[in-house]
Formats: C-alpha cells, sequence, structure tokens
C-alpha cells in the first residue's frame, strides 16, 4: 500500500476516539438530568462538576484528534 | 498540506513568525508573535487587576466587581478543592488561571494569535505545575508522600501492580493536563477557519455556514472558559493530593 493512503485510513481510524467522546458526554450530561429532576434542589451544587465532567470526557476524543494530526503532519 | 479550495489554510493561524529576531549562539530566542500575544495577556490582566482595583471604593463599580467577582470565583475554588491550608498557594492558581483565560480569549479575536494553542506552552505551564505540586508534596510530608503511591487497604500480593500503575498515572498528569488544553484550542479555531472557509467557497449560500459560525464562535467562548476552569482545578486537584495525600 501507498504510504500516503496508508497515512490518511491512520488518521480516520484515529478520528473513532471521537465516538468514545460522544458516548461521554451524552452519559454526563444525561446523567446530570437524570439526578436534577429527581432533586432539582441540588442540581445548582453540582453544575462545577457537570462542567468538569463533559470537559474531561471531550478531552479523550481531542486525544484522538491530537494523534490524526501527528499522523498527518509530522510522519 | 491541507490547502484547500481558493487556498484556504486553516493551519495558518498557528504559524509561528519571529518579531525582531534574537540569536543567542545556536539558540533562537527571538521575539516572536506568540511572545508579543503572551505579554499583551500579561499586561491585559495586570492592567485589569491593578487599575479596577484603584478606586478601592467600598461599593465596586462594574471594573471593580469584575475584578473582585474573578478573584472570589478563584479563591472559592481552592477553599472548596483544596481547603483553607491552600489558600497558600491561591496567588499561583490565580496567576494560572488569569494567563490561560485571557490567552484563550484573546485568540478569539479576529486576526490574533492563541497562545494555548501550541503544545509546547501549555506543557512549560502544566510541567511547572507538576513539579511544583511534588516539591510541594515532599514538604509537607518528606518522604512519607511516596507513601501516596501506595493505596491503603489492598492485599500485599497486588502492591507492587498497583504502585506501578499510580507511578505511571502520577507521571502521565502533566501530558494530559497540557494536551487536553492544546488540543481544545486547536480543534477549535481549525473549526472555526474551517467554516469560514466554506463561507467563502459557497457564495451566496455562504450565509448558511455564517450563521452556523456566530453559534459556533459562541461555543468556542464558552470552551476558552471553560478550559481555564478545568485547567485550574485540576492545579487545585493535585494540590490538594499533594497536601492532604488522597
Amino acid at each position: 500500500m501507498d504510504a500516503e493512503a496508508a497515512k490518511l485510513i491512520g488518521a480516520g481510524l484515529a478520528s473513532i476516539a471521537l465516538a468514545g467522546a460522544g458516548v461521554g458526554i451524552g452519559h454526563i450530561f444525561g446523567n446530570y438530568l437524570n439526578g436534577a429532576l429527581r432533586n432539582p434542589a441540588a442540581a445548582q451544587g453540582q453544575f462545577g462538576n457537570l462542567l468538569l465532567g463533559f470537559a474531561l470526557a471531550e478531552a479523550t476524543g481531542l486525544f484522538g484528534m491530537v494523534m490524526a494530526f501527528v499522523i498527518l503532519f509530522v510522519f | 498540506m491541507a490547502t484547500g479550495g481558493l487556498g484556504i489554510d486553516p493551519m495558518h493561524q498557528f504559524k509561528i513568525t519571529p518579531i525582531i529576531p534574537i540569536h543567542i549562539g545556536n539558540i533562537d530566542a527571538s521575539f516572536t508573535n506568540s511572545s508579543l500575544w503572551m505579554v499583551i495577556a500579561i499586561g491585559l490582566i495586570t492592567l485589569f487587576t491593578t487599575a479596577s482595583m484603584s478606586g478601592r471604593a467600598l461599593v465596586p463599580g462594574r471594573m471593580q466587581s469584575l475584578a473582585e467577582m474573578s478573584y472570589e470565583f478563584v479563591a472559592n475554588m481552592v477553599r472548596d478543592n483544596v481547603g483553607m491550608e491552600g489558600m497558600r498557594y491561591f496567588p499561583l492558581v490565580f496567576t494560572i488561571f488569569m494567563f490561560v483565560l485571557f490567552a484563550n480569549l484573546l485568540g478569539l479575536v479576529p486576526g490574533s494569535f492563541t497562545v494555548t494553542s501550541h503544545i509546547i506552552i501549555t506543557f512549560a505551564l502544566a510541567f511547572m505545575i507538576f513539579l511544583g505540586v511534588t516539591v510541594i508534596g515532599f514538604i509537607h510530608h518528606g518522604l512519607g508522600f511516596l507513601k501516596f503511591f501506595v493505596p491503603a487497604g489492598i492485599p500485599v500480593v497486588l502492591v507492587p501492580l498497583l504502585v506501578v500503575i499510580e507511578v505511571i498515572s502520577y507521571l502521565t498528569r502533566p501530558i494530559s493536563l497540557s494536551v487536553r488544553l492544546f488540543a481544545n484550542m486547536l480543534a477549535g479555531h481549525t473549526m472555526l477557519k474551517v467554516f469560514a472557509g466554506f463561507v467563502v467557497m459557497m457564495g451566496v449560500f455562504g450565509i448558511l455556514p455564517l450563521l452556523f459560525m456566530v453559534a459556533l464562535t459562541g461555543l468556542e467562548l464558552l470552551v476558552a472558559f471553560l478550559q481555564a476552569y478545568v485547567f485550574a482545578i485540576l492545579t487545585c486537584i493535585y494540590l490538594s493530593d499533594a497536601i492532604h495525600m488522597h
């Protein structure tokens, strides 16, 4: 296989990491809503944790994106 | 590479260009656009915190309450996550938070340079935090800080395995901390430029990506703040680990 083609396939494969980030972000917001509707009084106090969890989950997908960029531009 | 139609290059914005070339021996220590925007960020923070507080009004005006809010925001973060003994390190956390926040926000100004979209800058920040926190841990607990790597209440057989895992997870902290910020900024700004390219390419129908970009810029504003918050709060969590050992 051509090295250039293999690079492009590899970068595409690295983008699969986004699936995990999607599941993670959905999980965090879904569970937050679930908890917030059961106990709306406690919801405000957990908003910081919600954003923290969102940022941490989103980062895993971005690690995949960095891998794709490294494959495309560094090698 | 990555030059799309009409010569649009979404990566061009990340190019570092020297403004005042300085060469010391073989080291290229030029004053670049990256350095310029860092100086602007520091200058704006200094102006913001000193000028807005110079009135020392009992009932704060707009700028003063903004400065007080940012102070209280970070102070609460440190108090909640590290406790009162963590307030000794409040200046560190405040400086880091304000620098990352201003660097992120200044990057959203059209034509500017995003300092935090370069891995070397975020990694330098994260690695200094990592070194500092480790030193603080050893100062507080002496060699007892090494117990941090041995989780309590596990079977003796599992100890060697878990110590290795704990040490590796400790050592990856600066990497994950820096890559998180850098990747968020890089991805956001590349995405904005790619959509800006669509606006030009689609002609009359470019209004659709243009409207989408307005929303996207709003999202980027949120991300800019959120990443500064996450960077600061993780610094607090690491500090808390070093001071309280779990």
